[in-house]
């Protein structure tokens, strides 16, 4: 029987973890630690190379080189079976030939514990599904067989949970339950849970921290409200929510202040958010903090000129503008509808106002685009 | 006129099913009523009802020998087939290996070239190696043609088996040989069962390649051939029907297990 399995506590440490199939890096030079405890997300497109950092921690894919290590073990050389770790599969792979009860005591018994009832009966009621105790996977709704495969890794109670697009299979309304309940159960039991999703409002919702990956690295990571609202690069600006980047330079300095000439309007952002090495900057600007200006009383603040609208989206809870701006590009603005105002029609003529503090400016020779065409689905 | 189109055209299907069931049962059933025939010498005509037939299954010189000749042959050859079978399949399903393209198709060869072929060749093989015919060298024929058949069967099983749960499995401290025993072989072994049935019923049945490597040994094909051309005793279409309803009861015994199974205890 593996003896590891409990012993090794800790934060988990990856460095220099790298996976090459061939000629391609799935996973470059990465080097990370996560905290014992703590609820951390992996965030990126198909093929970002987290799922197989995930079958590296887990024992299921080899690394070409680096290091993986729990606390003060090192981790790396030892089968998936001598790892403290336990996995929440994609599609949960729930054994199919086993009744709920079986599968979750499956753990516990190859590894000789003795209360296996009661310790399975627990962790049936913490996901509150005692009652299906005697059947058989293929009985259960999704979300059912979703909380069972949770509920089949953390009775084992591992140094660390990998969760693999755990809500990937589940419908909108169950995803954004299960969301909840996931992170309540992680408080509840206190592990480390690692989690690998391609959906950003996942990863915001249930991670105290988040890294995103793209082409086998991270690019940024961070707390998500660090991430939404200071991203350092395009891509994450993109990959995490939407935002407007605009190419242009920085002509003059004001305090805190960098002076920013975007094709003849000058705008301002602070000097601490901005993330570039040169003056040519992509200026950034979320949506939804963007003010559309109807009544020709211009708020303080930057303000971009000339815009017309070229579309409009009601959807409800807020109205989605695109507004063409003078220079050709299209600024997209979302309107919260809590003003009693219709919403305005194509062709009018505005302007666009913010808070200066809300903007952020990144290296100008990225790709613009970077992270907003990517395919959002799993890998 | 009208009705009668339209009666037609809507119960075509149904139809096309009674004939198509006929086509299929017509010489099963035919097996069967004529295994209850008071028969002398030939059983073509009908002659009259009776229970003797059935009442004395042996009664007939050498139908029994037979007919134990080929479940000895039967589940001899299906024992060694399915193993050898499943371990290949294993092999081929399971593991990266260099030729294993070649031993894909390799495989099939056996199934698709002819039984005549076959057999004249481990005929040939059997005499020049001075073995005696018989018993032994049809056991060996059998489970040469049997092997083939398993493998596909079971690597299809193996193939359809989700990798993610024997990683599961071994994610839930299972090793290499508590994953085998715990969850891989439980989810293959109904495969590996239709195997061996498909087998045993390839073997028992078999009498080109037999009749090429029997020696003086007499199968229960053999001996239905045989007595074809003289004249069938009713005893052979007792055999015959009995056989047709254990494989009947075994189809059905395993649909309701494995929908049990699927709806849980």
């Amino acid at each position: 029987m593996p003896d590891a399995s409990t012993s090794a506590k800790g934060d988990l440490k990856l460095v220099n973890l790298t996976k090459s199939f061939g000629e391609f890096k799935a996973v470059d030079d990465l080097t990370l630690t996560i905290p014992e405890g703590s609820f951390f997300a992996l965030l990126g497109p198909s093929g970002c190379g987290k799922t197989t950092t995930l079958r590296m921690i887990a024992g299921l894919e080899d690394p070409t080189s680096g290091k993986i290590s729990i606390g003060s073990t090192d981790i790396t050389d030892k089968r998936p079976y001598q790892r403290p770790v336990n996995t929440v599969f994609q599609n949960y792979a729930l054994f199919p030939h086993l009744t709920i009860f079986e599968n979750i005591a499956f753990g516990l018994r190859r590894r000789g514990i003795k209360d296996v009832k009661a310790q399975v009966d627990k962790v049936l009621n913490l996901v509150e599904l005692p009652h299906l105790a005697d059947r058989k996977p293929t009985q259960l709704s999704g979300g059912q067989q979703q909380r069972i495969a949770v509920a089949r890794a953390i009775v084992n109670r591992p140094a660390l949970l990998l969760l693999d697009e755990p809500l990937g299979a589940l419908d909108l309304k169950l995803r954004r339950q299960m969301q909840i309940e996931l992170k309540w159960i992680q408080t509840e039991v206190g592990l480390t849970f690692v989690h690998v999703t391609h959906d950003q409002e996942e990863a915001m919702t249930m991670a105290d921290t988040i890294a995103v990956m793209n082409e086998g690295r991270i690019e940024q990571m961070g707390t998500p409200a660090e991430l939404y609202d200071n991203p350092k690069t395009a891509f994450v600006a993109n990959f995490l929510g939407q935002s407007n980047l605009i190419q242009g330079s920085i002509v003059d300095s004001d305090g805190d202040y960098h002076v920013v000439d975007l094709h003849g309007q000058k705008v301002k952002v602070l000097k601490s958010r901005t993330h570039s090495k040169t003056s040519s900057v992509l200026y950034a600007i979320r949506p939804e903090k963007l003010r559309i200006d109807t009544d020709g009383h211009i708020r303080p603040g930057n303000v971009f000129k000339g815009g017309h609208i070229v579309d409009v989206s009601y959807i409800g809870v807020s109205t989605q503008y695109q507004v063409e701006m003078p220079w050709g590009q299209e600024i997209m603005v979302f309107e919260q509808n809590d003003d009693g105002i219709p919403p305005l029609d194509k062709g009018d003529e505005v302007t666009l106002t913010f808070e200066p503090a809300f903007a952020f400016a990144l290296d100008g020779s990225q790709d613009a685009t970077a992270g907003s065409e990517v395919n959002p689905e799993e890998e | 006129m009208k009705t009668a189109t339209r009666w037609f055209s809507r119960n075509l299907i149904r139809i096309y099913m009674v004939l198509g069931f006929s086509y299929l049962f017509v010489p099963v059933l035919y097996t069967f009523i004529f295994s209850f025939n008071d028969y002398v010498k030939s059983n073509l005509v009908w002659r009259g009802f009776t229970w003797n037939n059935w009442k004395q299954p042996c009664g007939v010189l050498d139908v029994c020998p037979a007919l134990g000749n080929s479940i000895k042959i039967g589940l001899l050859a299906t024992f060694i087939a399915t193993i050898l079978g499943t371990l290949i399949a294993f092999a081929l399903g399971r593991y990266a290996f260099k030729g294993r393209a070649v031993t894909n198709t390799l495989i099939f060869l056996p199934m698709a070239s002819p039984e005549l072929v076959l057999g004249a060749s481990l005929l040939t093989i059997f005499l020049n190696l001075g073995m005696n015919l018989g018993f032994w060298t049809i056991v060996i024929a059998h489970v040469m043609f049997c092997i083939s058949f398993v493998v596909v069967t079971v690597k299809a099983r193996i193939a359809s088996l989700d990798p993610r749960l024997e990683q599961a499995a071994m994610d839930l401290y299972a090793d290499e040989r508590e994953t085998f025993r715990r969850v891989t072989f439980p989810l293959v072994a109904p495969g590996i069962a239709g195997a061996a049935l498909l087998a045993f019923s390839l073997s028992f049945d078999d009498f080109i390649i037999t009749n090429f490597n029997s020696g003086t040994t007499i199968t229960f094909p053999l001996y239905v051939y045989t007595h074809a051309e003289r004249g069938l005793p009713a005893q052979a279409n007792v055999i015959g029907s009995a056989m047709f309803f254990l494989a009947l009861i075994i189809v059905v015994l395993g649909q309701v297990v494995s929908k049990k199974r699927k709806v849980g205890a």
